[in-house]
Parts: structure tokens; sequence; C-alpha cells
């Protein structure tokens, strides 16, 4: 019981690097997947073929491996990145195609009609996009998001394999010491099951609330 | 830039260990999507026409899984297991017990839904020419919900497939570790990726362009 | 009235759906070989008279007796009974057809197995007898061609023959009708109403909700009208279409006569 109290400092460790890298992971993929989400609504044929092969390749491959792609064959085209970095950088790309996608799909599901309304007023792109579009898409945006925010905390316990101390590798550490595993996998999956259940409950909540506005 | 120098000698040489992980693989990914599917589908079959208590239950079993990394659920199982029950299993047979559950939680939607959408009225008709509740289940429902749901199904399969790779942290011979082998011995990174990377690509289209002609051939307008 | 060759006898039966009462005090018995059609306005209760009958939707008060075999319960005594399990219910049912204004063929099913499901796995019967018997039935509906051939290669019309076929295999003493031409495109509707008319010539007790009041007319031995969960009239074919004194029925007749025009 001793040990089980003295680890939880090195646990909560574990899991603020946890957040951290969940957390840069959310905004980077969002900002650079909502704009390249939009790219891939409204550009030309050759930017739509170019996204799209990026986020076909993207998904259809294990995170793992572009994990380890990142952290180990980075540096042999000279790029030396710590495993932080690496973890995040592989995050990103694989939560950047999601977002893509969840762009793309939550513009697409605007009722065509709508634009046409928002022209016929007069408004132009930019203001169609601010004042029509973006509220209208947000709706249809956010539930699958905040569920993709979920799966980037789960994807997160992967970064334990290239060496960063989250709070999967915490576990380990811990249960190196202890040589108890299983009180400590029951205290990490409660943890993250009460991270991701509140992010996907919120995430079901939210489009049950939007569906019927 | 770099002095890199491309070899792929050392991944033809070793060429089996990605091709006997990829068979590996493509069979944890089978057996563990049709225990998953047993399981689930009962559990579904429960969830739908059983009582509030059995929801409230298999909910939380569904939230637990779905919600936890598999990574962690991986190591519950090999490592942590044993550890209470005093005894030991391979790492392939307990890699097989955690993605089969981990499946077995995705499909329980899938099933459930796919059940919920079989119509009303095709089940009146089952009951009007006298079929027993396990009759209509297994003669009706269940065969009209699988066409609903071969979609999701081979989704969930290439997702599990997927999900293979985490096997190699606790050491099963499929197409990741095969690569950390070849990357850790050879050190030709970027020739391994470049090889396993079309591999699982490729995995996905194959299962896709079957979907389809499994979907014409059972055109069912349901 | 004799009361020993009725078939089957509703007695004062109600049905609510929450506050919404949608069969008040019903009552009707109908004999062996007897064609019973009835007709009336949309949420007169009509649909859900019928499917009182096979229990596909519980009834809440009164009795309906098939050979004086309650339905739904285990009674007709309303204090003492309780409803019916599934088994039991099973049983009852196979003797009775039904036949849905949408089909509801199984889609995973060629014509043939749609017809031969009931006779293997509640009649019991071996494949060839199964085979044998459905194969029949379809020939009678017109559709020996079709033996192999799944729901959705058929039009409306021949999905429609293979339920009735499917319906009638299991050999039932009463065979319920709900609006089968409803849905059907126009050309179709006469295909099937005279395999209808086939099954009543050669006895078949029937009851028929339509909105087909011609062929009512013509094939029925009596017309129960209904109107906001009541039996209004109840009589044979020429008094209800020609010399009835009844308002209400008078006015359906003549909203309906404009509507066909």
């Amino acid at each position: 019981m001793e040990e089980a109290i003295s680890s939880i400092p090195h646990l909560i460790e574990g899991l603020s690097v946890t957040i951290q890298v969940t957390l840069l992971v959310v905004f980077f993929a969002t900002v650079i997947g909502v704009i390249l989400g939009v790219f891939i609504t409204y550009g030309s044929k050759y930017i739509k073929y170019i996204i799209r092969i990026f986020t076909d390749f993207v998904r259809g491959i294990p995170v793992l491996v572009l994990i380890f792609f990142v952290y180990y064959g980075f540096p042999a085209i000279g790029l030396n990145l710590d495993n932080f970095v690496a973890a995040v950088v592989a995050l990103t790309i694989f939560k950047t195609s999601h977002v893509i996608e969840n762009t793309r799909g939550a513009i697409e599901s605007i009722h065509f009609g709508q634009m046409e309304a928002a022209k016929s007023i007069g408004l132009d792109f930019k203001r169609r996009l601010i004042f029509v579009i973006f509220p209208l898409a947000i709706r249809r945006f956010l539930p699958p998001w905040i569920n993709s925010v979920a799966d980037t905390a789960k994807g997160s316990a992967l970064v334990s394999l290239i060496g960063v101390v989250d709070l999967m590798l915490a576990m380990q550490k811990v249960i190196g010491r202890t040589y108890e595993p299983m009180p400590v996998y029951i205290v990490g999956l409660i943890i993250y099951v009460l991270i991701n259940y509140s992010l996907s409950a919120t995430s079901r909540k939210l489009e049950s609330k939007y569906r019927f506005n | 830039m770099t002095d890199y120098h491309f070899n792929f000698s050392y991944i033809w040489k070793h060429f089996d260990r990605l091709i006997n992980g990829l068979l590996l693989s493509l069979e944890l990914a089978l057996i563990s999507i049709v225990i998953g599917a047993i399981i689930g589908l009962m559990l579904a079959i429960i969830y739908i026409d059983f009582g509030r208590k059995y929801k409230l239950f298999i909910g939380i079993y569904v939230e637990l899984i779905r919600n936890s990394p598999l990574l962690l659920l991986i190591y519950l199982v090999f490592y942590g297991i044993p550890s209470i029950g005093g005894f030991e299993y391979s790492s392939t047979t307990s890699f097989v017990i955690t993605l089969s559950i981990y499946a077995s939680a995705y499909l329980i939607e899938v099933f459930r839904s796919g059940l919920s959408a079989v119509e009303q009225g095709l089940i009146d008709a089952a009951k009007a020419i006298g079929l027993n509740y396990l009759q209509r289940l297994i003669y009706v429902r269940i065969p009209t919900m699988f066409r609903i749901a071969l979609p999701s199904m081979s989704n969930t399969y290439i997702s599990l497939f997927k999900d293979t790779s985490l096997a190699s942290v606790i050491a099963v011979p499929e197409l990741m570790y095969g690569a950390q082998w070849i990357n850790f011995n050879t050190f030709r990174v970027i020739e391994v990726y470049a090889v396993i990377t079309p591999m699982y690509l490729g995995v996905g289209f194959v299962i896709l362009v079957l979907l389809r002609q499994l979907e014409k051939k059972y055109r069912v307008d349901v | 009235m004799k009361m020993e060759s009725n078939l089957l006898k509703i007695k004062s039966v109600k049905k609510s759906f929450g506050k919404n009462i949608v069969l008040n005090d019903i009552n009707l018995s109908v004999s062996k070989g007897e064609v019973v059609s009835i007709i009336g306005p949309s949420g007169s209760g009509k649909t859900t008279l019928l499917r009182c009958i096979n229990m596909l939707t519980e009834y809440d008060e009164g009795s309906i007796q098939i050979e004086n075999t309650e339905i739904g319960y285990t009674s007709s005594d309303e204090t003492t009974r309780k409803k019916r399990n599934d088994k039991q219910l099973s049983s009852i049912r196979s003797d009775i057809g039904m036949v849905f204004q949408l089909f509801y063929l199984f889609p995973h099913l060629t014509a043939l197995e749609n017809v031969m499901l009931g006779l293997r796995k509640v009649r019991k019967l071996s494949k060839s007898e199964a085979t044998q018997i459905a194969s029949g039935w379809l020939e009678r509906v017109g559709l020996s061609d079709k033996f192999k051939s799944l729901p959705s290669q058929l039009s409306g019309g021949q999905q429609q023959r293979v339920g009735i076929a499917r319906a009638v295999a299991m050999d039932p003493k009463l065979l319920l009708l709900d609006e089968i031409t409803s849905a059907l495109d126009p050309e179709l509707i006469q295909e099937v109403l005279d395999v209808v008319k086939k099954l009543a010539e050669d006895g078949m007790t029937m009851i028929l909700v339509t909105h087909e009041m011609s062929f009512a007319k013509d094939v029925s031995d009596r017309i129960v009208f209904m109107d906001g969960g009541f039996i209004v009239t109840d009589r044979n074919p020429h008094e209800t279409f020609h010399s009835n004194d009844n308002q209400r029925l008078n006015e359906f007749l003549s909203r309906i006569k404009q509507e066909k025009f």
C-alpha cells in the first residue's frame, strides 16, 4: 500500500506528459487540419488529389509505423529529433489526417441550399465563410473532433515505446519497482478511461444537442 | 542533406520475416474478429432484447474497453493477469485474447445498430408465420443484420489488422516485429518502412475490393 | 347465426396507445369460409384490429378466440388470465396467415425459400415435402419461373404474390390481409386481386382491410365499416354500398368516390 502511495507522484508526472503531448498534438493538428480541410473542399483538382493521397496514406498505416518511422527513420535523412518532438510530430501527422476528413465532412454536410441563400443575400465568400458556413459547420465538426481528441489521448500511450515518459511508461517504471503489475494497470486504466469517457460522452451529448437544432 | 545509401538487399535477405509476419498479422486479425464477433453478437442481442440491467453492464464493458489504450490492455492481459492468476500463456495467445475482447467492444455497437435497423415489419412477418424468438433471431434477424453490417465489419477487420502492429511489443513475430528486427539488425530503416508501408496499405485496398465484390453478389434491398 | 360454426370470435375488444383509444368495444364474428372486408378512413383502427387478431399488437381488454382458443391470453377470463408467452403465440400464429402492405419478404431468401421457411422450421416438414408444397403454391400464384429469384429482383406485384404464397402454404385456418395492394403501382394490382379472389372461391376464410371498394364488393360476404375505433356497420356488400341509411358510412363512401377521380 505504501508503495502504491509513493508511486502516485510518478504517475502524475507521467500523466502530465501524456496531457502535454495530447494538447500539443490536438493544437497543431487542428490548425493544420482545418486549413487543409478547407483546401480539400474548395481547392483545385490537384490540391484535392494531393491532400487525398496524404490522408489515405496516413490512415492506411498503423500509428506505430508512423511513430517509429519519424523517430528511427528521420535521422537517416538528417533530421534528428528527440523522442518527445518525434512523438508530437508523428501523432500530429496522424491526427491531421482525421481533422482534414472531419473538416471536409462538416463543410460538405451543410445543405447546398443554405449556401445559395447566403449567396443570394449578397454575402461575399469571406463573409459567407464566417457568418454562414462556419457556425453551421462547427456543429458537425465538433462531435467527431472531440472523439479524435480521445483517440489522440489513447494513441499517446504509444509514445512510451520510444522512451517518452508518459503515463504508460511511468506505470511500467513503477511496476519495475513494485513487481505488482495489476494494481498499477488498474489505476492507469481508470485514469485513461475517465479522460476518454468524459471526452466521448461530451461528444455524444453535443451530437444529440445539435441534431435537434 | 545526408549520405544515406539505399540498400534494399538487406531487406530481401530477411524478407521471409516480413512475409511471415504479414501472414501472421492477417491471421491474428482474422481470429480476433471471429471471436470478437461471436462475443459481440451475443452481447448485442442481450443488450437489445433483455432488460435494462443488462444494458447497463454491457454498456460498462464497452466503455471500459473502447476508452482504454490498446497498449495498456495488451500489457494488462499479458503481464497483469498471469501475475494474479498464477499461470502463464504465450504472447500470441494473450494477444489474441486481448484483440478479440477489443474487437468485441466495437462490434457490439455495429451489431446493435445493425439489428435495430432490421425493419419491424420483417420481424412481424416472421412472427406471423409462427417462428419463435430463437428462430426469428437465427433465420431472419441475424442474416438480415449481417448484410447491413458487412461494410462496418470489413472496416473493423482493417483496423484490427493495423492494430496487430502492437503485438510487436510483446514479441509476437508479426509484420511490425519483423520490420523492427530488420531495423535493429541492419539499420536499413528507410528501406524497411518503404517496404512494409505498401504492405499495410495494400491489405486495406484488397479488403475494400473484396467488399465491393461481396456487396454485388449479395445485393439485398433491405 | 350458429355459434358453433364461428371460426373467429371477437368480443368487446379494446385497445389504447397511451391516452389514445384506438379500438373501442369491437365485436365481430367470422365463420369458416367467410370473406369479410373491413373498410373505413385512416385512423379508424382497421389495421390495429387486424394485428390484434394474431397478437402482433396486444389487445388490452376483451376476447379474441380462434376455434374457441383465446389468442393473446391464457384464457378468456379477464380477471385471471395472463399474456401468452412467445412459444404459445408462435404455435397459434402458425395457424393464422398474414399478408402485409409492404410485403416484408425475407430479403436474403429466394422466393421459394421464403415460402419454405415456415414449412421447414414451424411445421417441421422435410426438405422435399416443403419444396413440393412451396413450389406448388408459387405456381398457383403464377410465379413458377421465379423460384430462385430474390425479392429485390421481383416487382411489387410479384413480391406480394410470394407474400400470399408464404402465408397460405402454412395451410392457415384464417388469412389476414392488410391493405395488400395499397403499396402497388396500379397496373400491378389486378394480378394480386386475382389470386385473392381464387383463394376466396376455394373456401379460404379471410379478413381483408382494403381500399379497393369494387374488389371488396365483388369478393366479400360481408363488409365491415369502421370509424374512430368503432364498428359502425356490418352488412352484406349490396346493402353497404347501395342501400344503407348510415350517415357516416355514406359520407365516407362519397369521399372515396371523389378521391378516385
